[in-house]
């Protein structure tokens, strides 16, 4: 046996494959690299503007104060956001139900969606700001209020994608459902639901985003008295308080949980989807 | 093989019509009597209700007038149909796509994945039963079909155009394999077509059919015996059998013209 057996054959080289190669790892390496670097850039040019102008904090704090008023004020935000939370978790928990629900109930009977989906589609055009007092009114909890504000608001997506989805089935495979002599259960079960699911996770990635929207505009309007003091609720209070440090830091921590939301919504639709569906492949 | 006029008939189709909307005939008094053993093709042009002959089969659809009647009353497990697309649920594996007849009757897949292995084996595919359909070629796709229509041993299999959409490569091996299978279990095939070919290749009767409105013009029968193989294709016979079914299919082009 020479040495020549043993080495590895030589790599046959194509510049094309390579450059494409070096291509995917640059990509790889600038996709976390870059929005790193214009975050840093943005902070710092902030944090100059400030300085050099000497803006007063309660026109424009600079990005120190807004950090350190996450710290100092953290006894006071944190339980804020627990709040708020609770109010997006709860309202998108039953946008989910809700639109499952009615999805379901429409795709089983033409006279349900015929009847009520005119009615689904006002209460998404109707502008949740306007509707808001008026639960208020109506509503004794203002908690409860609160939560059907956000609800309101996260449900249509879902509703709206889930209808569609179980909808869209194959027509050969209902075909073949049909001629197996497939009980409406299992047609809804084995056929419907995961035709639906793309659909249906492309909906809760929205009415993720949407229910927190939903749970800052009923803070805004509905007021503390309904919801305690969540993350909206801290923020205008802040604001009237000229606190532009805790304003900024309360924001901050907004927009940190709907990046959160987003993030474990597209997890839990790359979870379900990557085995089969084409949005979760990765191109061969 | 039992000679065609001795088989004893599976169904029969008589004075079948179908009218769609619009007074459009699709089917115009069929004919057919189906026998057990047959291997039958609908060959024509488009729009000759070879395709709605198979939905009205399969009990999709219900003929306007005639009646389509089983020797013995049809049961539940009597029929597989393979579709022109794979049709195969993207999100179950191999394995449980070819399991959905059983499920569908309410069978566990423990109580039948030695038929379910069984059916993968004869189709070439028994490595693949954890693939998804997504990692299979369109051949293998098409196989995944056939073993599904196949795994509950119907007596009748209906086909619609199932390899129009493959490679010729692909086709003829499809073809011979299907000659194989459908001798293995024993079932009865109608085989919607429009390739003059492939009729030829796989049946034993060719029933021609004309467009506008759908009929049947005329009934040919191949009667070289199963089983064929590949050199089949080559040889006298089968340039004889299919000039004369060309013949017929250029009759019903020239019909509906």
């Amino acid at each position: 046996m020479t040495i020549a057996d043993n080495a590895p054959a030589p790599a046959i080289v194509d510049e094309e494959e390579a450059a494409r190669a070096r291509r995917a790892r640059v990509n790889r390496i600038a996709k976390w690299t870059l929005p790193s670097l214009v975050m840093v850039v943005s902070i710092l040019a902030w944090h100059l503007y400030v300085t050099i102008n000497e803006i007063p904090h309660y026109i424009l704090p600079g990005p120190l104060l807004v950090a350190q008023s996450i710290v100092n004020d953290w006894n006071l935000l944190w339980p804020a956001m627990l709040i708020t939370t609770r109010l997006t978790v709860l309202a998108l928990l039953f946008a989910i139900l809700g639109g499952v629900a009615l999805a379901v109930a429409f795709t089983q009977s033409k006279w349900a969606e015929m009847s009520f989906f005119p009615y689904a589609v006002i209460l998404q055009v109707t502008p949740v700001v306007a509707i808001a007092p008026l639960l208020q009114i109506y509503v004794e909890s203002a908690f409860v209020a609160a939560l059907l504000c956000a609800w309101i608001v996260a449900f249509f997506p879902i509703l709206s994608n889930t209808t569609i989805g179980l909808k869209s089935a194959d027509h050969n495979l209902e075909d073949l459902f049909t001629i197996y002599g497939a009980t409406r259960w299992q047609r809804l079960r084995l056929l419907a639901a995961p035709s639906a699911l793309p659909f249906f996770l492309g909906g809760l990635k929205i009415a993720g985003g949407l229910a927190l929207i939903g749970a800052v505009v009923a803070e805004f309007v509905i007021g503390r008295a309904g919801t305690g003091l969540g993350l909206a609720s801290t923020l205008l209070e802040a604001s009237y308080r000229f606190n532009f440090g805790r304003l900024y830091a309360a924001l901050i921590l907004i927009s940190t949980m709907g990046i959160v939301i987003f993030a474990i919504t597209s997890t839990i639709s790359y979870l379900l989807l990557r085995k089969w569906h084409e949005s979760a492949l990765k191109r061969e | 093989m039992t000679p065609i006029r001795e088989r004893p008939p599976l169904l029969t189709m008589n004075h079948i019509e179908k009218t769609f909307a619009g007074d459009i005939v699709a089917l115009r008094d069929m004919n057919l009597t189906v026998n057990e053993g047959d291997f039958i093709s609908l060959l024509g042009p488009s729009g000759c209700g070879k395709s709605t002959a198979l939905r009205l089969i399969s009990g999709l659809m219900h003929p306007t007038r005639g009646k389509i009647e089983w020797t013995g009353g049809q049961g539940s497990d009597d029929l597989g149909v393979v579709f022109q697309e794979p049709t195969l649920m993207p999100w179950a594996t191999v394995a449980q796509n070819v399991w959905l007849p059983f499920r569908l009757r309410g069978i566990a897949y423990n109580e039948v994945r030695d038929e379910i292995l069984e059916a993968l084996r004869l189709v070439g595919l028994e490595k693949f039963q954890t693939a998804y359909p997504r990692e299979l070629s369109g051949g293998m796709k098409m196989r995944v079909s056939i073993a599904r229509a196949m795994v509950t041993k119907p007596r009748l299999i209906l086909m619609d155009e199932p390899f129009a959409a493959l490679d010729e490569i692909t086709r003829f091996k499809l073809n011979n394999d299907l000659l194989e299978l459908k001798a293995a279990i024993g079932c009865t095939v109608i085989f919607v077509t429009h390739s003059v070919f492939e009729s030829v290749f796989l049946s034993d009767r060719i029933i021609v059919m004309a467009a506008r409105p759908g009929r049947v013009i005329h009934e040919l029968e191949v009667d070289t015996p199963y089983p064929r193989h590949e050199d089949f294709r080559t040889s006298a016979e089968y340039a004889a059998h299919t000039r004369a079914a060309s013949a017929a299919l250029g009759d019903a082009i020239g019909e509906a013209a």
